[in-house]
């Protein structure tokens, strides 16, 4: 792409796509928009009358606004930090030499092909029931009253599932890295006398640093529109316990049928992610240059 | 103190033996290169030595103690890798400090360590810099600053010129062989250059197929090989070796001449052949002989030689310096040098 003729050939290319893309964004964003100023609800036909900036106040005034929020930040700090350690550990433990670790790799991917729904139904039924799971089973083996899990720690029980569900992929990523990293450069610091600890907080912890990143925006654009793990376990309950931002558009939008509060709801979801998002590179983007 | 003892050591990887029984004394402050060809168990030697590769049998002493199953730590060496193997995330003052933080040496004697070893190996303006914002060669002396900084009883060497260009290398062999002569510590120097093991070496081991065939002084290998394999591969251009019919009472089956006593000669010589390609280096000449029923022989002439490709020319050798080998290939020490 180095002649004036080539890269102009390729924006033409490009053109279309670029257009597309753009309109099936701008598209629903400005109508969005444009609804979230309107006082729009499902029940009440009528004149959808322009309120300006109301459907924001009550939004961003409901007391559910601000739990769900904390509840949104929780959500994904909780999900990256337990996906974050136990995949480095399950991506150390499997670029070891182990007997059968091909199929190893290919089952701890398997989560991941889970569609989050049926995850979380497995995981609200089969293990965290308080009569039927193997969790409660566990328990009254050990003697011990079982936890009711939606109920008394509904949005750790929501972190646990999201994270079993991404663990693969952080590992995965994780691996691939860990993969590349000079065997020879072990060694050396092997014959510097640097143990175990110190190999891996000098060499590996740097090494993996750009895959971290990049685990951790990955993850966080998915992890804010969690949705599917919270309707199908708590829907949003106790009260608000388990509700994040995404689910109380849902609520506000769908199950109140105002269109407008909704609207007003996912601009504040759009300015939050891209706040977390401008954070985030900010925070961290220069891992990502070279 | 640096003395190496390796005793009937072997090693094999599952069935594959790498390592034959082999047994090699190496002296306190001594220089040894480790040659043959590609495959032959040099780098595998080395890191059994550094204790990187565990030893199958045998044992490895080190300053009389046996080290066969020390960690890589405890065994007081230190290596350079090929590769370098610097720590890309750290700047050349922390690679160099690691192995003294890791020796938990107090900061005020790594900063001076490091200091001195920076003006030795000229990395002062460097120290800040990160390994990625170096050249080949400045690369190399860091890895070798993080080799003198511990102090080690031994350093292990394996290629450690082969990534550079051909004028670097040359600067920095000498940089190696003073920095050897000045710290008097033992060095095991792994190579494929000929003119590396040459000039470096106080000792040469020649191995080949996981045993060591010879081991002596440079000189020792190039007058005195003990055998065809080592004629053949010490020295540059090859050996030209030569098939006889062993007569009765003769156990010659092949002679052996080096390139540079053959002679071009208007007299009837020992061999009478037709010039093939013809290689002019300025300062010498390589003609390649094609003699009937012998084969190609390569001759090292003068620079200014005005033979052409074609031309018929007679060729001897001083008869001292012709290597008589037996059935076995080897060398026949009454018939070979008197
Ligand atoms: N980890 C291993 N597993 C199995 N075989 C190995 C392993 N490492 C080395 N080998 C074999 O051992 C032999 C010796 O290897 P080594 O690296 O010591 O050769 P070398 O003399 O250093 O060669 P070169 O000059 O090309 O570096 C080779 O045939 C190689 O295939
Ligand atoms: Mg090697």
């Amino acid at each position: 792409m180095a002649t004036t003729q080539s890269r102009t050939l390729a924006r033409v290319m490009l053109l279309p796509s670029v257009t597309l893309l753009l309109a099936w964004m701008i598209v629903p964003l400005c109508m969005t928009l444009y609804f979230s100023f309107l006082d729009y609800n499902l029940l009440i036909p009528g004149d959808n009358e322009f309120v300006g900036l109301l459907n924001y106040e009550f939004f961003l005034t409901d007391p559910a606004f601000v739990e769900s929020f904390f509840n949104t930040l929780l959500l994904v700090g909780g999900v990256l930090l337990i996906t974050l350690t136990c995949g480095i550990a399950l991506a150390i433990l499997l670029d070891q030499a182990i007997w059968g670790r091909n199929y190893v790799r290919i089952m701890v991917l398997a989560p991941f092909f889970v569609m989050p729904t049926v995850s979380a139904l497995v995981w609200k039924n089969m293990f965290m029931n308080p009569v039927n799971g193997l969790f409660a089973h566990l328990a009254n083996w050990f003697g011990v009253a079982p936890i009711d899990f939606f109920a008394e720690m509904p949005l750790l029980s929501i972190v646990l599932i999201v994270s079993w569900q991404w663990l693969p992929f952080a590992a995965l990523i994780l691996l691939t890295a860990i993969q590349s990293l000079d065997r020879e450069q072990l060694e050396a610091a092997e014959l510097d006398g640097a143990g175990p600890f110190s190999k891996f907080y000098y060499l590996v912890l740097p090494h993996l640093s750009r895959a971290i990143t990049a685990v951790i925006l990955i993850e966080t654009i998915f992890l804010l529109s969690i949705f599917a793990e919270i309707l199908v376990t708590t829907s949003g309950g106790p009260g608000y316990a388990s509700t994040n931002i995404t689910y109380l558009i849902y609520t506000q939008s769908l199950l109140q049928f105002d269109v407008g509060g909704g609207s007003a709801g996912g601009i504040v979801a759009v300015i939050i992610a891209n706040i977390v998002a401008i954070f985030l590179m900010r925070l961290i983007g220069k891992n990502l240059e070279s | 103190m640096g003395s190496i003892n390796l005793k009937q050591v072997t090693k094999s990887f599952g069935d594959v033996n790498v390592i034959k029984p082999l047994d090699l004394a190496i002296k306190n402050g001594e220089f040894i290169v480790f040659v043959g060809p590609s495959g032959c168990g040099k780098s595998t030697l080395l890191r059994m030595i550094a204790g990187l590769e565990d030893t199958t049998s045998g044992t490895i002493e080190i300053d009389g103690q046996d080290a066969t199953n020390m960690p890589p730590a405890q065994r007081g060496l230190a290596m350079v890798f090929q590769s370098y193997a610097l720590y890309p995330h750290m700047s050349v003052r922390a690679n160099i400090a690691f192995p003294l933080k890791r020796a938990k040496v107090d900061p005020k004697v790594i900063d001076e360590k490091i200091a001195a070893a920076a003006k030795i190996l000229n990395l002062t303006d460097y120290l800040d810099r990160k390994p990625g914002q170096l050249s080949g060669g400045q690369r190399q002396r860091v890895a070798i600053g993080r080799a003198i900084v511990r102090q080690p009883s031994a350093f292990l060497f394996d290629e450690p010129l082969s990534n550079l260009d051909a004028s670097l290398r040359v600067n920095m062999r000498l940089e190696i062989s003073e920095l050897h002569k000045s710290l008097a510590t033992t060095m095991i120097y792994v190579t494929h250059d000929q003119v590396e093991a040459m000039t470096m070496a106080d000792r040469i081991a020649v191995f080949n197929g996981g045993i060591i065939e010879q081991v002596g002084t440079p000189m020792e290998l190039y007058q005195k090989p003990i055998n065809r394999f080592v004629a053949g591969f010490i020295g540059s251009p090859k050996m030209n070796f030569i098939d006889v019919s062993p007569k009765h009472g003769d156990p010659t089956h092949s002679l052996g001449v080096r390139p540079e006593h053959l002679k071009v000669t208007t007299e009837k010589g020992l061999w009478r052949g037709t010039v093939g390609v013809v290689e002019h280096l300025g300062s010498e000449t390589f003609l390649h002989v094609n003699v009937e029923g012998v084969g190609t022989l390569t001759i090292k002439d003068h620079g200014d030689c005005t033979l052409q490709y074609g031309d018929t020319v007679n060729l001897t050798a001083p008869k001292n310096k012709i290597l008589h080998f037996d059935a076995n290939g080897q060398t026949i020490a009454s018939l070979s040098w008197q």
